[in-house]
């Protein structure tokens, strides 16, 4: 039975392989790990390149190791809610209070905002262009159910799919009752994908506007942007720590340093030259300063309305011994 | 759309030429823990093909077909189980291993376990039986007559290995779930096929998945070269 050996030898090398390669890997993990922090994040932040921007810059002047996971802000939540992120970066307020009442959230602190807008073909077979956000979504409604228009939903959970949906209700629409006409068409899928869905079927899509100005740049789509500004459009992203009592091992002093770096003037100025080069224009605003200093009273008053939980950005019994994160 | 595979291509073959420094880590990263995860698998994938190609038990079609329903397992929801259980608040969450390479490798290990489980039980189960017969009448033992039965049935398992090891480097599922495609840490070329796409930047994707194609056949045509020459 000489090859008794041979094969055991290859099984044996085989193991030995397979067992040095992960033990490998967990020690190097080990020093990896040590200042790691796990930012689960919206997709429209990441796809457009300004995290990997800020992440350069934040590197440079922090010995910690920044992991971005990108998903829909739905998901962020609910992965953070279970402790396996330090911290989150989302656009949806409605789904961030609750995150914070029910003690996961710390910290929140808002960074930037832009608005939403709405595209579509460049026939405009519902005539909205120029037109105030409300008054757009009924026309679109009103080509819909005649046969004339078609409006792609995300339908992913995510922040802007929430957005979405709490617009169509603030019109005085039921987005369940819609969901069922033909004319309303969920994608379940992520922005850019959304966007080329809207191209190929000519429809109307709500759209970030970082995405969007990507994807048009890059010729993989035609369509129009035809409402832009207005309340309902508005669009506002936040930090959220995790809280350290709920999962021990979340690495808070992290989350509050990123969060410093993101409103502080570095940051903020980051934010808010992202985009110039490529597109002409910028695709976030920083929000601190307006906040601050309310140099347009307007945009002030509608994220307030928008965003701030009981009067605050984020309420003292949720700000954790950090008060001059909000002075 | 056929100059945009065209423009892909030539970004390929651009990225190759080249040899760009992040592309060859993420093509190495990928053989890596891919490979790995296979190896992973054949500790316990071929004892286990091994004994139910060779034992007879009650049950035993069942368990066949068991694995063999199992190779079709979709990668996110194997992720999500794998997620469940290596997430914080899950049974092995105390070991931190979420987002790392090893929750990738463990998650692509069981992957592909049913696809070298059930070709080398297919493989042993070929083999003539009297030659089992013959090496037990000449005094061998049980183990040494499933070495009898495995050099018989070499060509099998090598193809049960190569295919896991395909289908490993190839999905996409279990390594965004489990490793969240973190810069130069967890990024490998599925899910850099996966975010350059949703970026809009089709020829990147494009020329990934052409590398990708060449790792998966070249493996392929290697296996075959070794099976020829014997």
């Amino acid at each position: 039975m000489k090859r008794f050996g041979a094969w055991g030898m290859t099984f044996l090398v085989a193991a030995a392989v397979a067992v040095v390669s992960v033990a490998g890997t967990s020690y190097y993990m080990q020093s990896y790990s040590r200042n790691r922090l796990i930012v689960s994040t919206t997709t429209s932040l990441f796809d457009t390149g300004l995290l990997d921007e800020i992440e350069t810059h934040f590197e440079k002047a922090y010995p910690i190791n920044l992991n971005f996971i990108s998903m829909g802000t739905g998901l962020a939540l609910r992965f953070a809610e279970r402790g396996d992120a330090d911290m989150i970066l989302v656009h949806a307020p409605s789904k961030e209070f609750p995150f914070l009442e029910e003690g996961y959230g710390l910290c929140r602190k808002i960074i930037a905002y832009n608005f939403f807008t709405i595209v579509g073909p460049e026939t405009d077979p519902a005539e909205i262009e120029g037109l105030s956000p409300e008054e757009a979504l009924t026309k679109i409604m009103d080509a819909g159910r005649s046969g004339e228009a078609k409006w792609i939903s995300r339908g992913d959970d995510s922040g802007t799919h929430t957005k979405e949906k709490e617009f169509w209700t603030s019109t005085g629409f039921d987005v369940t009752v819609l969901q069922k006409e033909n004319w309303y068409i969920e994608a379940g899928a992520g922005m850019g994908k959304t966007l080329q869905i809207a191209e190929e079927h000519s429809a109307y899509t709500l759209a970030d506007m970082g995405t969007y100005l990507k994807y048009y740049h890059e010729n993989l789509i035609t369509l129009k942007v035809l409402v832009s500004q207005g309340q309902p459009l508005l669009n506002v992203y936040s930090a959220i720590a995790v809280n350290k009592t709920l999962h021990p091992s979340t690495n808070l002093d992290g989350a509050i340093n990123f969060t410093r770096f993101l409103v502080s003037e570095e940051g903020q100025q980051i934010i808010k030259n992202y985009g110039q080069d490529m597109y002409g224009q910028n695709l976030f605003h920083p929000a601190v300063e307006l906040l601050k200093e309310e140099t347009d009273q307007t945009l002030v008053q509608w994220i307030q309305e928008y965003a701030f939980l009981n009067g605050y950005e984020c309420p003292p019994e949720y700000q954790d011994e950090h008060q001059e994160l909000y002075n | 759309m056929f100059g945009e595979i065209l423009e892909g291509l030539r970004k390929a073959l651009e990225l190759i030429i080249s040899i760009d420094p992040t592309v060859v880590q993420i093509t190495l990263r990928s053989i890596y823990i891919s490979g790995t995860a296979t190896l992973l698998s054949v500790l316990w994938s071929l004892p286990l093909g091994i004994t139910i190609g060779l034992r007879k038990f009650p049950g035993k079609n069942f368990v066949k077909s068991t694995f063999n329903a199992l190779i079709g397992v979709p990668t996110v929801a194997l992720g999500l189980v794998v997620y469940l259980i290596l997430s914080k608040q899950g049974l092995l969450g105390s070991l931190h291993l979420l987002y790392s390479p090893i929750a990738i490798m463990l998650g692509q290990a069981l992957l592909v376990s049913p696809i070298l489980v059930s070709f080398i039980a297919s493989a042993v189960e070929a083999v003539d039986p009297q030659i089992i017969d013959l090496a037990k009448t000449l005094g061998a033992s049980e183990l040494e007559a499933s070495v009898a039965v495995l050099n018989e049935s070499k060509d099998g398992v090598l193809l049960a290995v190569i295919s896991g090891f395909n289908r490993a480097i190839a999905e996409l599922g279990i390594a965004l779930m489990l490793g969240g495609n973190i810069v130069g840490w967890t990024r490998v070329l599925t899910t850099t096929i996966a975010l350059e796409t949703g970026r809009g930047n089709l020829s990147i994707a494009i020329a990934l998945s052409v590398i990708l194609l060449l790792i998966v056949s070249a493996v392929s045509t290697l296996t075959n070269l070794i099976r020829r020459r014997r």
